[in-house]
């Protein structure tokens, strides 16, 4: 993508409708706004149960100008296929198949079907939308929660496990084209889709998502949030095409030295109170540690 | 969907506005524009519209000036958080109740 | 034209003439053979299909659900714990009203393992909202398939092909391949009403609320209740486009006539056995030996069990003194579920043949002839002996 896109040259077209049923504030409707804007109207969407379900429309009304498949929680990716089958049998090859699911369809229920169509080498894009728990449900832990974070189902203590890597599991099955991008940073995400549309093969998105209601927060906190989890080296954006790693946008610019102590993050949201001061500092090792990974890399 | 022998009911939505509703109605605080603070209106150039951008329920316009849809702005206040020029102030609904009365 | 091959070739074969467009299937015994078979097919460009092969059955399922919603005729085929393992699509499926057709190959249930035949996997998915349909041999397998495709795509409702593992899925009999040409009179091409097309967006299997509601032209749309009660409907309506499926197919290719209940010698038996699958050629030997003593017997073996033909059957049997029902399943703590379904649907006749029940062959143990003979024979001769609980056959302990 060599000229990057701006707020000015986003398309003006909205494929999904206001009045839909998203809490106010949600990080997913962002996301889903400006992530059909990139997929265009020639696309058909895969979705299983999730706040999209819920967002989209109940029967018999959509909040969305996309076809759109709902299917059961584990067999997301494996549905994409199909329509992908359907597709090829039937000459309509230019379509876009993209599965749109959160996190516990992405990392839990839905990985296997993931990991099945990865290694398939299915032509679609896969987006998961990481609000690091089951949010539809009313907030239990799920795979990539954080630790220490407190979920419906880590009452007390916060979630006890440290959250799963799932980029870098597709990033394994050697697909051409994996990225992570943010609620907070629309245009890069948007940049990213794109990108994934000029990529044949399996393309996997993972996109950070601030849930007001789920982690703690004012809803007018959103944006601010999702910025201060990549400001403070926590969640990075990065690509990894044909293999080779790459910091991007926000997270390339992020001056080392000027990284913000990942305890600001932590205080905006209230999932994170039963940190320990202990933990945070090891957290906060854990992230330099990682960064200087990083520069070493970058030479 | 209806056929005339077999009825092959299914569940199918079509698209259309407002399944949940006017959600305008969800809001207590609206966010109101101060014109002579947003940065498009002052410069009279299609420049900023960060509240577009960021506006989960697309109610904004990307116009000068921008309007709201207040029918479904559901009052989330990340455009006023975001706005550069802080030209964006939620104003509590129940002042534009006291109005109309 | 005429060969002489298994049961999962028949199937394979009927599925390739049935000019299905995506397959996806995932290995388990003792499909696996017609799974093989598929993918020979479409790998050596004999087929023009898209042949997924999924990392498992309730993938295999999605595949067909996706590809069906998207407007291709689709096919998957399974076993067993595969079976249940893709209950939940299963379901899906039914409720989408999406024409896929699924051989299931018959096999019992884990735990403990088994890979041997019995009717437990399909039996246990009965209430889905599926058309079942049994084959007794391997021409019945190949010309199922065919039909259950049109069947599926008039009605809008999934139809599982049955077949023994094993019994009929591994031996080699002779059975006729229909001509193509033929098969393309019978069979349509498929036109659903509604696929998946950016053109035309919809959203499909959205969240119903437990009321109607109006649509975004005003108009009231079915709920989940009405969506629900039009499976069945439509289900009961099912009944007698089996039976036009069967003209029609007599008529293009020249085969059928036992659209509901395969027959032997009913006509004037008083005791008739009635089962699923092949079971009913080793029922006809019994039957042949008992009418030598002078006992008029019969057999009639279910074709479709989904729906359940329930006013034929209390048609069939209103002058049987009565009915001895095989059963390779069972509703555990309860009874057999055919014989179940039998015992109701003749309940509507004044006269009520007496009914007993044999639980059998279950695992694959293996069924032998005198075993039948004897319990045919006490259900006949002295059938106030038999109560209304199940008898088991083949009980070594």
């Amino acid at each position: 993508m060599t000229q990057k896109t701006t707020i000015l040259t986003l398309p003006e077209e909205e494929l999904v409708h206001p009045g839909n049923r998203a809490c106010a504030g949600c990080g997913l409707s962002i996301i889903y706004r400006i992530g059909l804007k990139a997929l265009g109207r020639d696309t058909i969407l895969v979705v299983p149960p999730s706040c999209l379900t819920v967002l989209q429309g109940l029967y018999p009304i959509a909040a969305t100008q996309l076809p759109c498949l709902n299917v059961t929680f584990a067999s997301t990716a494996a549905a994409a296929t199909g329509v992908l089958g359907a597709l090829r049998a039937q000459g309509r090859k230019k379509t876009t198949v993209a599965a749109w699911a959160g996190d516990g369809g992405t990392s839990d229920i839905g990985i296997q079907a993931l990991s099945g169509a990865c290694e398939r080498g299915e032509n679609f894009i896969f987006i998961c939308y990481d609000n690091e728990a089951y949010m539809n449900t009313g907030v239990q832990r799920s795979g990539t929660t954080p630790q220490g974070v407190i979920t419906t189902t880590t009452p007390i203590r916060g979630k006890l496990q440290k959250k799963k890597e799932v980029p870098a599991i597709i990033a394994a099955h050697g697909i051409d084209y994996v990225a992570t991008a943010s609620a907070a940073y629309p245009l890069d995400l948007y940049d990213k889709i794109k990108k994934a549309k000029t990529i044949s093969g399996p393309k996997y998105i993972h996109v950070h998502c601030p849930c007001p209601a789920g982690w703690g927060f004012d809803p007018r906190y959103t944006v601010k949030i999702g910025k201060l989890a990549v400001e403070t080296g926590l969640y990075d954006l990065y690509e990894i095409e044909k293999g080779k790693f790459q910091l991007t946008g926000p997270s390339r610019k992020l001056d080392n030295k000027k990284r913000k102590p990942v305890s600001e993050y932590f205080k905006t949201q209230s999932r994170f109170k039963a940190l320990s001061k202990k933990r945070i500092q090891e957290i906060q090792q854990s992230i330099d540690e990682k960064w200087e990974r990083y520069q070493d890399q970058a030479g | 969907m209806k056929n005339d022998k077999y009825g092959r009911f299914t569940s199918h939505s079509e698209p259309g506005p407002g399944d949940g509703g006017r959600t305008g109605s969800w809001r207590v605080v609206r966010p109101v524009i101060d014109l002579a603070k947003c940065i498009p209106v002052k410069s009279n150039k299609m420049s900023c519209f960060t509240c577009w951008l960021y506006c989960p329920d697309n109610v904004i316009t990307r116009t000068i000036p921008p309007t709201i849809d207040y029918e479904y702005c559901k009052g989330c206040e990340i455009c006023a958080e975001e706005c550069p020029a802080d030209a964006i102030t939620m104003v509590e609904e129940a002042e534009f109740v006291k109005k109309e009365k | 034209m005429h060969i002489i091959e298994s049961g999962n070739v028949a199937a394979a074969t009927g599925v390739k003439l049935a000019r299905t467009e995506v397959i996806a299937a995932y290995p388990i015994t003792p499909q696996t053979p017609l799974t093989e078979k598929l993918s020979e097919l479409v790998d050596s460009g004999k087929m023009k299909a898209e042949y997924i092969p999924v990392e498992s059955e309730h993938s295999a399922l999605a595949v067909c659900i996706a590809a069906s919603s998207a407007g291709s005729r689709a096919f998957t085929a399974t076993s067993a714990n595969g079976l249940l393992y893709m209950s939940e699509q299963i379901h899906w499926a039914a409720g989408a009203r999406l024409p896929i057709v699924m051989c299931v190959v018959n096999r019992g249930i884990g735990a403990p393992w088994t890979v041997w035949n019995d009717h437990q996997d399909a039996i246990s998915q009965r209430d889905a909202g599926w058309i079942q349909l049994y084959a007794c041999d391997h021409q019945q397998i190949i010309d199922t398939v065919i039909q259950a495709f049109h069947i599926a795509e008039t009605v809008r409702i999934p139809v599982m092909v049955c077949y023994d593992g094993y019994l009929l899925s591994h031996t080699y009999m002779p059975f006729e391949i229909p001509e193509q040409d033929a098969v393309d009179a019978f069979l349509p091409k498929f036109s659903p009403s509604y696929f998946l097309d950016p053109k035309n967006p919809a959203n499909l299997n959205t969240v119903t609320l437990p009321d109607i509601r109006p649509d975004v032209r005003g108009n009231m749309a079915p709920g989940y209740m009405e969506i629900r009660n039009n499976l069945h409907t439509d289900m009961r309506k099912t009944i007698s486009v089996v039976e036009e499926m069967d003209r029609k197919y007599q008529k293009t290719v020249g085969r059928g006539g036992n659209p509901l209940i395969e027959k032997y010698r009913c006509e004037d038996a008083d005791f008739i056995a009635v089962c699923l699958g092949s079971l009913s050629y080793q029922l006809r030997d019994v039957v042949d030996t008992l009418r030598g003593e002078g006992i008029k017997t019969g057999v009639a073996g279910i074709r479709l069990y989904r729906p359940f033909p329930d006013k034929t059957v209390a048609a069939e049997f209103v002058n049987a003194k009565g009915l001895i029902v095989f059963e390779k399943a069972l509703s555990y703590g309860n009874q057999g579920a055919l014989y179940s379904d039998i015992k109701s649907a003749l309940y509507r006749n004044d006269n009520r043949p007496f009914v007993h029940n044999y639980i059998l062959g279950l695992g694959g143990r293996e069924i032998k002839t005198p075993d039948l003979l004897h319990a045919f024979r006490i259900s006949c001769t002295d059938f106030r002996k038999i109560g209304d609980d199940p008898q088991w056959i083949g009980l070594k302990l």
